[in-house]
This record gives C-alpha cells, sequence and structure tokens, in this order.
C-alpha cells in the first residue's frame, strides 16, 4: 500500500495531533511513513498543513501536486487550497467550519465560505462534510475538534485504518488525562462517518 | 530501542543520545529548538542539557565540554550561528578533545527565519566538515558518525538539516542508548590558548586536514553513486527526495551522485561521478556549495548546470514540481502537465498575535501614549511581538535581528532628534542580547524608551524557560533574575513596572517614560496566553448596543472578534480569554462579561 494524505487547516486547530496519530496507525502496522509539517510562526493562527506519505520510503516528505489520496480539511478555505494537491479520485472529509482571518474582519480581504464549499464539491467527487465544532464542544471540548475529524474519517471509510488501529495510536500519542475525552470525541465522530458511508 | 516515527530533531537528539553525548547547551530557534526539547522529553540520565541565554554562550559551554573530553552538542538556528561565529572561528583552531557536534538548522523558504543563510557556506568558510542530511533516518545516521569524525580530526563538526528534515518525520531504526560517554577530564596544555604563533601553526594543520577529510568522505554510504545513464545529477539535502520520486516517476536513466558532506566534498568520489558522465545537474537549496565544487574540479571538462547559469534559483524551497521541471529538461523528457482546478481567490492567512496576547495590549498603551507626541517611531525585535508590524497595530517599524530594536532605535535618535523612539524587546530577547544595547543607551545617555514585553516565556518557539523564569529547561529551580534590578544595575533611571491589560496605569507609564529625558523602562508583564493553561470561566459578548462601529477590530485586530451579519463586532467565545482589552476600545459599552459555554 502507498498512500499520502493531506491534512489542512488554521494554526491552532490541532492538525499536528492527527498526522501524529496517522503516523502511528502506520507505524503500528509496519509500514513506511515520512511526513512533513509547518511547525514555527505559522502556528500562530496561519494556515498549515501536514503531509504524509505511508509505505514508501525514497519519496518527497511534501506530497507533490495532484498526488494525494486523501485530504482531511479542518476548514473551508484551507481545504480548498489543497484542491490541486489531490488526485482526481481522491477522498475528502471537510469540517464546513468557516475561520474568518483577522485581516478579512479589517476589511483587507475576503472570505466567501459557500464559493469555497462548491468549488470543493465541484473538485472532489468522494466527498464527505461534517459541522465537526458542535460535536467536539458536545463532547466536552471544543479543542477535540482534531479527534472528530479523524473519527468521522475513519468512520467514513476514507482512511486505510480501521478504528481499532486509530484508536489504539491515540492511547500512544494522547496524554492519559486527556484520554477518555477524546475516545467520545472519536465515538461520535466515527458514529456520524458511518451513517454517511 | 526499536523501530518509532520520528520527527527529524527527535532523530538528531536520539542519534547523539546513542553516540553517547554528555551536555547539550543551545538556544531556541525555528527548526532546530525540538533537538534539545527531546533531550528533555527522553529525560535520558547522564546527559546534562541546557538552554543557554544566546547561541554565543551556548557554543562556548559546549567547546569547554569538548575541551574536558565529553562529547558534547550545540543546536541553533542558521541566524543564531552568527552570534556564534566568534568562538566557532576560533575554535576551529584550537579543535577539540571530545566530539562536538554543531547542529545548525538552515530554513530555506525562509519559512520563520530573517535569511535564508547557508550553514553549508559558513562550514567552508570555518574549514569545518558539515554533514548534510536528507531525511530524518538519514540524520539519525549521520550523528554519531558526526561525533567519531571530531574525534578523529579533532575539530568540531557541523550538522546541518534544514526545515524540511528538521520538522520531517519518517520511521527510524533506533539502536539502544547506551550511556553517556565519561569525560577524560580538561588536561592543560599550551593548545587551549589562542595566541599569534599558535594560530599560524593551527591554521597550516586545519588546512591539510581538509584532503584527509575528503578523503574520508569519499568512503562514507551518505555519499554515493547510483549508476545510470550519461547525464549525472549531483544532489544534496532533502532535494534528494524529491529527486529520487521523479526520477521513479518517469522512470528516468540518470546517474546520481548522492552528496551527504558537501564540505568538504568528497573529491575522489566526485571525479568518479564525474567521469561516467557528460553533463550534471546539480540540486542543491540555497547556496550553489557543490556546484562550485564540481565545477572546481571538472575544471571546465564538464557541462555543469544550475545556479550558477541560471537553471536553478538560489533563493527559496526546492520542491517535486521544481525539480521535475529542472530534471525532464535536463533528461530531455517531454511530460504532459496536469490541468490545475481553478479556484477563487482565497484569503491570505498571516499569523497574528493569539487571542488574549498581552503584547497586543502594550503594543495599544504605547500607540495610545505616543499620540501626545509628534512622531514616534517602533523598533521591534524577533518573537511573536515582531507580530505587531501587521494592521492595525502597526507597531513594529524595524526588525532586524536579535536585540537590534534597543540600539537601532538610538541611531534613530541621533538622526532624528525631535522623534521618539520606543524599542520592545522580550523577555528571552533581552537576556539573549539586549542588555548591551541598554548599557550603550545609559552610556551615551540616549533618549530612548525600552519596552520590555515580559511573559515570563520564550513564547515563538512554543514556550522555553530563560534566566528570568526561575526554572532551568531540565526543571530545576534557579534564581530568577529580576529585569528591573538589571535595569537598574544598567544604570537606567526611569523604570516602570505594570500589567499591560490595566489599560490606563499602562498608557500612563508610557506616557511618563517617552516624557522622561534620557533612556526609560517599561516593563510590560504578563504571562504568555498560550501557557495559561484553564482559561477563565468567564468570555466577552458584545451586547445589542453595539452601534457597529467596529473600533474595536480596526483598533485592535484580535482574532476572536469578527464582523456579523448585521455589520456588529461578533466574539469567537470558544477564543476569547476575557483579556477585556476591547472593552477598553468600545465606546458605548457594548462588551459584556458572561459564563463561557452559556
Amino acid at each position: 500500500m502507498f498512500s499520502s494524505i493531506v491534512i489542512a487547516g488554521v494554526g491552532g486547530q490541532g492538525t499536528l495531533l492527527a498526522s501524529k496519530i496517522l503516523s502511528e496507525a502506520a507505524q503500528k502496522r509496519g509500514l513506511f511513513v515520512r511526513t512533513s509539517e509547518t511547525i514555527g510562526m505559522a502556528q500562530r493562527g496561519g494556515s498549515v498543513s501536514s503531509h504524509l506519505r505511508i509505505g514508501s520510503q525514497e519519496v518527497s516528505p511534501v506530497i507533490p501536486l495532484h498526488h494525494a489520496d486523501i485530504l482531511i480539511g479542518f476548514e473551508l478555505a484551507e481545504a480548498a487550497r489543497q484542491i490541486n494537491r489531490l488526485k482526481p479520485d481522491a477522498s475528502a472529509v471537510v469540517n464546513v467550519d468557516c475561520i474568518v482571518p483577522t485581516n478579512v474582519a479589517l476589511r483587507q480581504g475576503e472570505y466567501h465560505c459557500d464559493e469555497y464549499l462548491s468549488v470543493i464539491k465541484k473538485n472532489i467527487v468522494n466527498g464527505f462534510y461534517i459541522n465537526a465544532t458542535p460535536m467536539a464542544i458536545a463532547a466536552g471540548d471544543a479543542r477535540t475538534l482534531n479527534i472528530v475529524l479523524l473519527g468521522f474519517s475513519v468512520g467514513a471509510g476514507i482512511l486505510p485504518f480501521n478504528e481499532e488501529e486509530i484508536r489504539s495510536a491515540m492511547e500512544h500519542c494522547i496524554r492519559p488525562k486527556l484520554l477518555e475525552i477524546n475516545k467520545e470525541a472519536f465515538l461520535m465522530g466515527a458514529e456520524a462517518g458511518r451513517k454517511q458511508h | 530501542m526499536g523501530r518509532r516515527v520520528c520527527m527529524g530533531n527527535e532523530a538528531i537528539a536520539l542519534g547523539a543520545a546513542r553516540a553517547g553525548v554528555s551536555i547539550v547547551s543551545g538556544y531556541p530557534g525555528t527548526p532546530s529548538t525540538e533537538i534539545i526539547e527531546t533531550f528533555l522529553h527522553e529525560k535520558i540520565p547522564g546527559i546534562e542539557v541546557q538552554w543557554s541565554t544566546n547561541e554565543k554562550t551556548a557554543m562556548e559551554v559546549a567547546a569547554g565540554a569538548a575541551y574536558a573530553g565529553a562529547r558534547s552538542m550545540v543546536t541553533m538556528k542558521q541566524v543564531g550561528l552568527n552570534v556564534a561565529a566568534d568562538p566557532l572561528m576560533s575554535l576551529s583552531y584550537v579543535g577539540v578533545e571530545g566530539g562536538m557536534v554543531v547542529v545548525v538548522a538552515d530554513d530555506p523558504g525562509p519559512w520563520s527565519s530573517q535569511t535564508e543563510q547557508d550553514t553549508r557556506h559558513f562550514a567552508k568558510y570555518a574549514n569545518l566538515p558539515v554533514f548534510d542530511p536528507s531525511s530524518p533516518e538519514e540524520a539519525y545516521e549521520m550523528v554519531s558518525c558526526a561525533f567519531d569524525l571530531s574525534e578523529e580530526f579533532k575539530l568540531p563538526v557541523f550538522l546541518r538539516p534544514t526545515t524540511r528534515v528538521c520538522h520531517a518525520s519518517a520511521t527510524v531504526d533506533l539502536d539502544d542508548i547506551s550511556a553517556p560517554r565519561q569525560a577524560a577530564g580538561f588536561e592543560k596544555k599550551q593548545d587551549w590558548i589562542i595566541f599569534p604563533a599558535l594560530s599560524y601553526r593551527k591554521h597550516g594543520e586545519l588546512e591539510q586536514k581538509q584532503k584527509l577529510i575528503s578523503d574520508r568522505f569519499s568512503t562514507l554510504p551518505f555519499n554515493r553513486i547510483i549508476k545510470g545513464g550519461k547525464k549525472g545529477v549531483a544532489v544534496s539535502g532533502v532535494s534528494y527526495l524529491y529527486l529520487m520520486e521523479v526520477i521513479k516517476e518517469f522512470d528516468l536513466d540518470l546517474t546520481v551522485f548522492k552528496v551527504g558532506t558537501p564540505y568538504p566534498l568528497p573529491f575522489k568520489l566526485a571525479e568518479e561521478f564525474l567521469s561516467l558522465v557528460d553533463s550534471v545537474l546539480v540540486l542543491e537549496e540555497l547556496d550553489p556549495v557543490v556546484e562550485e565544487g564540481l565545477l572546481f574540479i571538472s575544471a571546465g571538462t564538464k557541462r555543469v548546470l544550475g545556479k550558477i547559469t541560471g537553471d536553478m534559483p538560489c533563493n527559496g524551497e526546492y520542491s517535486f514540481e521544481s525539480i521535475k521541471n529542472a530534471v525532464l529538461k535536463f533528461a530531455g523528457v517531454e511530460s504532459k502537465t496536469s490541468a490545475m482546478a481553478e479556484l477563487p481567490t482565497l484569503p491570505l492567512r498571516p499569523p497574528v498575535l493569539c487571542a488574549g496576547c498581552p503584547h497586543r495590549a502594550s503594543f495599544y498603551a504605547a500607540k495610545t501614549a505616543a499620540r501626545n507626541f509628534d512622531k514616534t517611531v517602533y523598533c521591534g525585535d524577533i518573537g511573536c511581538y515582531t507580530l505587531g508590524n501587521a494592521a492595525p497595530l502597526n507597531t513594529v517599524d524595524t526588525s532586524l535581528c536579535m536585540g537590534p530594536g534597543i540600539t537601532i532605535a538610538q541611531g534613530i535618535k541621533l538622526a532624528e532628534k525631535g522623534t521618539k523612539c520606543i524599542a520592545f524587546i522580550g523577555d528571552s530577547t533581552f537576556f539573549h542580547t539586549g542588555i548591551p544595547g541598554i548599557i550603550n543607551a545609559v552610556y551615551q545617555n540616549t533618549d530612548i524608551t525600552i519596552a520590555i514585553l515580559d511573559n515570563h516565556t520564550t513564547a515563538m518557539t512554543g514556550g522555553q524557560p530563560h534566566p528570568g523564569t526561575g526554572r532551568t529547561a531540565m526543571g530545576m529551580p534557579a534564581k530568577p533574575l529580576d529585569i528591573e534590578k538589571i535595569l537598574t544595575a544598567c544604570g537606567v533611571d526611569h523604570i516602570s513596572t505594570v500589567d499591560p491589560f490595566k489599560y490606563e496605569d499602562a498608557v500612563d507609564a508610557f506616557r511618563a517614560a517617552m516624557e522622561y529625558s534620557g533612556p526609560s523602562a517599561v516593563i510590560a508583564r504578563a504571562p504568555c496566553i498560550a501557557l495559561v493553561k484553564k482559561l477563565p470561566v468567564t468570555v466577552r459578548r458584545v451586547n445589542d448596543s453595539c452601534i457597529g462601529c467596529l473600533k474595536c477590530i480596526k483598533h485592535l485586530g484580535c482574532p476572536a472578534m469578527s464582523v456579523g451579519k448585521e455589520g456588529k463586532a461578533v466574539i469567537n467565545e470558544p477564543i476569547c480569554t476575557d483579556c477585556s482589552l476591547c472593552v477598553n476600545v468600545c465606546p458605548v459599552g457594548a462588551i459584556k462579561r458572561v459564563d463561557r459555554n452559556v
């Protein structure tokens, strides 16, 4: 198996942990993992993306354009930004949340949720959509958004892993104190995903 | 330890631990920070780890440890090496006893840096060997080799990962970590004292070592030739992975010269490579280091394409795409390009100060105070607070390197006497390189205001302790250095300490400091919001009395605030920290405190 996954969002949304959990799941299956992350200034509310290449060693750590099999979009504009990174038959999970950049609030740019959603739908054949923030809040903490999205992705069947593999990877990557709340978030996401599948 | 997915920086730390390193020092800087953080996280017994005050002190601590026979490592980002250049240049003459590895992370792009300087060139300048890993797993292997080489040649050795190695992860087969090697102890000898006569002798020896190291490098697995057709590609760093994916995808018949040690170039292997090919394309980010080496060896007998011929760019990162285009053109292979989907214009999303960041309050207070004066220049520095440059705060007019705000302000003041100058500096940067500039202001009696934004951490790099925090990197209690006392000892007579969220007090403090004739200081003290674990149980909410003037947004640029459907301000409550700065801006008192999640 060789699979390329791109996770896109806004700094602070928890894309890094999601990427780490998927890496761990792949590693546990004995697959070679190569990833690339955005760490540094952009983490302060900028555009961030994580790239994972699973199952091959001599490959670029950044997914080339038109080479990604899977997109997990944490925010609409950031998901749209990755469209050209995807293969024509790629699958995607997209959180329909909109995070309006501060410069747009200052009238230094424009932001159009509906336009981004329609361009995503037009270009991604196998797309699944979720309003994940209310679910994360219901799970007990808005910060579990990343785990809701992982759960939803596995439930919708777009990931090369099953629920048990992700759950086991979560136990390795999340501090025990926060594990319960995250497991709850994962279950809620997975159940919502299964309904769509 | 078995197999594990490691970030490049993690792999470097674990590689050093495997090699028996016992003393590690450094100053945080993206993309190098997680190397030291890995040591702290792994808690490997017997390894002394420190966040030093700056890169120069870190370099000297590591050098001292290596003098005493320990294996030591120092870590920094590329611009940190400029700060540490003074000890390093002499160290290349004096040398070391125990192995010393200097890890300098370069940042092509640049993603989080002021320059795109290439440490491989610095290594050449200093006559020191440099390893240039293409991946985390290779970096892991290179570290032990670098320690061995350092001890064999009695020289510090560079390891120069780039952002795409430091912040990439890969599956790495980890060996068990051996106990840190015991230091033999400092042996007194004249060779540790750099006098002109010694420098002359050591300089000669250093030059002689270069060829020996080059020969050794020709035997290392990091340098190798993958035989193919008569067209050759020489490649260094992460570009190797881009190239290999291109070769596989387009099934190209090329001879590849993978260079893991750009300086000194492995001459023997380079000669063999050149003998196998008719023409060469060189792929390396930033400066043409390998390219110049190949041009030198081939002496005009082979066509060498790269940056000097304009075939590859000198700035920015390379990518699969840029390498694909260059290599296919070089190989004479046509490729069909995939059509790009047409996207609407997507909004830019630059990084911003967090909701509840105390810097925003300090900048706003300083700006308000500055309204009493004709012209104020805001001299900035390096840290999260550089983000104060963006609208609507616009309170960073200059930013250059670490620590220059205070001294640039003095120059501006001398040249433009009627202007007020405020120099903003963070607490960690204050200890790093701020203090000499303050002493200069007092010594020259230059009328500037120094604003120390004390958020009690090194925030931009993720929250490392520093001499003011009362804690060492390893979590031990330390004597917390008092910024106010240091300012007093430096001779600053007008000092006030304020909570920047007490808006009126903060404005008054800035106004009084600016009115004072001579060097003055304001310490704006409030903890970094990113380190506050539990947010308050209250947040702010805009009620119906909002008149939609949007002053709150236009003056503060808080990421928790946006314009709602009716043109009124809306607060995104999950990220609101109830810092209440916006309350001071609202002309109608429409921003009220409410319980979180209600």
